[in-house]
């Protein structure tokens, strides 16, 4: 029963997303990133949704899902922890803020707080590059880190 | 509005330059990836709010900007029609820049650029030697408009190439203007980018597309970005005659969903030039039709690949395909596809306002016009740069990056991404230009150049690149998925100090493998980063293997942290930041390092001020 109810809520919220692109196969991936935005993770009964609205088999819809590093099958907690592990961050030391962030948040990346209040995610480059290591939380860029910031923005952000 | 003709649109940008006044004061913010992690948007809403507060609205402009490229400097604001560098803004200083320089007309000078090492002040943007050193032809523009404004583009010249194009040029002369350019693509491969135009034309068929990769994936890399941030109608304009000259009518731009300023920018401006009927049918009344749409990348490093690019935009998983037939011929939905880079399509304009002859005039024999690389990692001016082909590292990481950052000696340079390779210090004079970084064992790639000092260990970046790849490797071709996975494991082991002299060879050998036998572009040059290293700093993987040791005291499981009891004053900063409680020690009394409850994490290293934590 308690299913159902979740269904009916989560198709609500798709729909309209499926109608905007015209339910067209070629912009599959574009409405997978507007139901993630939706739901800030895939659910499985919107994937099954959108794999009949489109009329394509479900397991092109999950091949998809699962290709792409954007997409998650796991709920998303409210605020997200980026943490950019690309090169110019690399050779600046992003491993070590990354292990302080997991430390700080008793986290490892790619989990989430039982709370469902954070989210702690790498990424592999967020195009800030000029000033890694870069951590990004809720959208918001915090350039230059070291382990010893990572306490500060953490405090700051997250309390 | 809509404009039906050449003429028209001329018009419009009289009208548009006979409104402005060359002498009206303009402040403009860079908004560029950089300035905006130093909270930038804080400096320009501060500027908003006193410039009204002190009743100038009416004289004063005010630009937020795309990426002005001196990130080591932002927040940045460039005072104009003067060309004032003010650099390492924060809220608290625009007050003084209101007040001294918008209404008295001086200059504050704690607030302008300092050369670090001769101490002289340098007032003027153009005067600075990171600017001085460059040819910005693409990113000239960027500080000079708002990305959200086609008037601000059209007022620069935007469209003019256009104009020139559907005014009277037939689709076989722009060809013909691009070949003779000598322009290459600028995201990694540097095909002519006049020949594959060429070949989509010429492919049968009516339906064909022209598609423009803004999937950045290159970690390292930004210029894609600060392009389209930036200067969105140029990437639209280069799209539109490209189209015109190859006969699509139908146009995509495949962007990174990682930059959502950039998604919004070119949507914005899609919406501007059809609004304006530079973009839809009869554009400028001369009976071309055109439009582009938007698809946003779902963060997959290999479709920055053609074919997985393609694949993606059908709304498949991005997997690459041998390209026996090219995309030329058989590309999106099998339609012939023509699909260039940001940079690539921001040059088209420039190419036909100025002539092929101009262009090919710049750079090296085989390297015409300029490149945007992205200058990062241990050096001193991180940012962007553009610079003429032809032009040496040497120049490029010493004149214009200022050299690495405390005193700390150059140790390589990696450019090309994951599928480059790092360039040594005594290869410094070359000329960048894509034979010639080719050569090296590196490549062009799309323009990260990433510079490494002497605390980089070069097997821990050859790792660092071989997990990127592991993980982005599709897993289609079993050439590139089993030998990143082997080459990841070999790797892994040297730098845990599990290394045998026996996997040097190996490593070459899977190397050779994976070049002649991967599918796509992804695996064949993913050895580059390793064999790079390998031939350049061999002697740094004989000192992992053979003496259990990391040169660059990187690899943790080959170093230890000691205190140095003739240093350590006792201070306890280290002991407050140690996360593990590995150091004891009364406050002003010598502090000890418990190795066996070390993670090695490098704070205590990093926070002491006395030099007393040693690394061997």
């Amino acid at each position: 029963m308690k299913k159902k109810e979740q269904t009916t809520i989560e198709l609500s919220g798709v729909d309209p997303i499926i109608d905007k692109y015209n339910a067209q196969q070629g912009s599959l991936i574009s409405i997978l990133q507007d139901i993630q935005e939706e739901y800030r993770y895939l659910p499985r009964d919107a994937l099954e949704h959108t794999a009949r609205r489109l009329g394509i088999p479900k397991t092109q819809v999950f091949g998809v899902a699962t290709f792409f590093k954007a997409f998650t099958l796991k709920p998303r907690g409210r605020q997200l922890v980026h943490v950019c592990m690309g090169t110019a961050c690399h050779v600046r030391g992003s491993q070590n803020v990354l292990e302080e962030v997991e430390r700080r948040l008793a986290l490892k990346a790619g989990d989430t707080t039982p709370d469902g209040e954070y989210t702690l995610e790498t990424v592999n480059c967020v195009g800030a590059c000029a000033l890694g290591p870069v951590v990004v939380m809720n959208e918001e860029y915090h350039g230059q880190m070291s382990p010893l910031k990572v306490e500060k923005i953490l405090k700051k952000k997250l309390a | 509005m809509k404009i039906s003709s050449v003429k028209e649109l001329n018009d419009l940008r009289h009208k548009i330059q006979a409104k402005k006044d060359p002498d009206k004061s303009c402040i403009t913010v860079c908004g560029g990836p950089g300035c905006l992690a130093k909270q930038c948007l804080d400096v320009r809403d501060a500027f908003v709010s006193e410039i009204s507060a002190k009743g100038l609205k009416d004289k004063v402009k005010i630009l937020t900007t795309g990426c002005h490229g001196y990130c080591d400097r932002g927040p940045i604001a460039l005072i104009l029609p003067q060309g004032i560098f003010y650099q390492r803004l924060t809220a608290e200083d625009v007050n003084e820049i209101v007040e001294e320089t918008i209404i008295n007309g001086r200059t504050v000078d704690r607030l302008i650029y300092t050369d670090t090492e001769t101490g002289e002040t340098i007032e003027k943007e153009a005067d600075v030697p990171f600017y001085k050193r460059q040819m910005q032809l693409v990113l000239k523009d960027n500080r000079r408009i708002d990305p959200h404004s086609l008037e601000d583009y059209i007022s620069v010249g935007g469209y003019l190439a256009l104009s020139k194009v559907l005014g009277g040029m037939k689709p076989q002369e722009v060809l013909d203007e691009i070949k003779r350019s000598g322009l290459r693509g600028r995201g990694g491969g540097g095909f002519p980018t006049g020949i594959k135009w060429e070949s989509t034309r010429n492919a049968p068929g009516d339906k064909k597309y022209v598609i423009c990769n803004a999937d950045e994936g290159d970690p390292g890399a930004y210029m894609d970005r600060s392009i389209l941030e930036g200067n969105p109608h140029s990437v639209l304009e280069g799209m539109i005659i490209g189209a015109y000259a190859i006969g699509s009518h139908e146009g995509y731009v495949y962007v990174r969903n990682e930059y959502p300023l950039a998604v919004k920018n070119i949507t914005i401006a899609i919406q501007h030039a059809r609004e304006l009927g530079i973009l839809g049918n009869n554009i400028l009344g001369s009976g071309f039709d055109f439009d582009a749409r938007i698809n946003r990348g779902g963060g997959a490093f290999v479709c920055g690949e053609s074919t997985a690019l393609m694949a993606s935009l059908e709304g498949n998983p991005g997997e690459p395909r041998a390209k026996y037939i090219h995309t030329s011929e058989k590309g999106l939905w099998d339609k012939p596809s023509n699909l260039n880079n940001v940079e690539t399509w921001a040059n088209v304009p420039l190419i036909i306002n100025k002539g092929s002859a101009w262009f090919s005039s710049i750079g090296t024999d085989s390297s015409k016009g300029t490149k945007v690389f992205s200058l990062v990692g241990k050096i001193n001016n991180t940012g962007l740069v553009e610079v003429p082909m032809g032009i040496t590292l040497r120049e490029i990481i010493f004149d214009i990056g200022g050299g690495i950052p405390g005193g700390r000696k150059f140790k390589a340079v990696q450019t090309g991404g994951p599928s480059g390779g790092c360039i040594p210090e005594s290869l410094l004079n070359l000329p960048v230009d894509y034979e010639r970084l080719t050569e090296v064992g590196s490549m062009m790639g799309s323009g990260g150049m990433i510079v490494m000092d002497e605390d980089n260990c070069m097997v821990d970046i050859a790792r660092y690149y071989i997990n990127f790849l592991q993980e982005e490797s599709c897993g289609k071709c079993v050439p590139c998925r089993e030998g990143l996975f082997r080459l990841g494991e070999i790797l892994t082991d040297i730098t845990k100090g599990r290394g045998r002299m026996e996997d040097i060879p190996l490593i070459e050998d899977i190397s050779g493998m994976m070049k002649d036998a991967s599918l796509c572009g992804l695996g064949t040059t993913a050895p580059n980063p390793v064999m790079s290293t390998l031939n350049y700093f061999r002697d740094e993987y004989i000192a992992h293997i053979r003496d259990g040791k990391c040169p660059a005291g990187v690899c943790r499981e080959l170093i230890t942290f000691s205190i140095d009891a003739d240093n350590c004053t006792g201070c306890g900063v280290c002991l407050k930041n140690c996360p593990s409680g590995a150091i004891t020690g009364e406050k002003k009394q010598v502090h000890v390092l418990d190795a066996k409850k070390c993670t090695k994490c490098g704070i205590c290293y990093d926070s002491c001020r006395f030099d007393a934590v040693k690394k061997e």
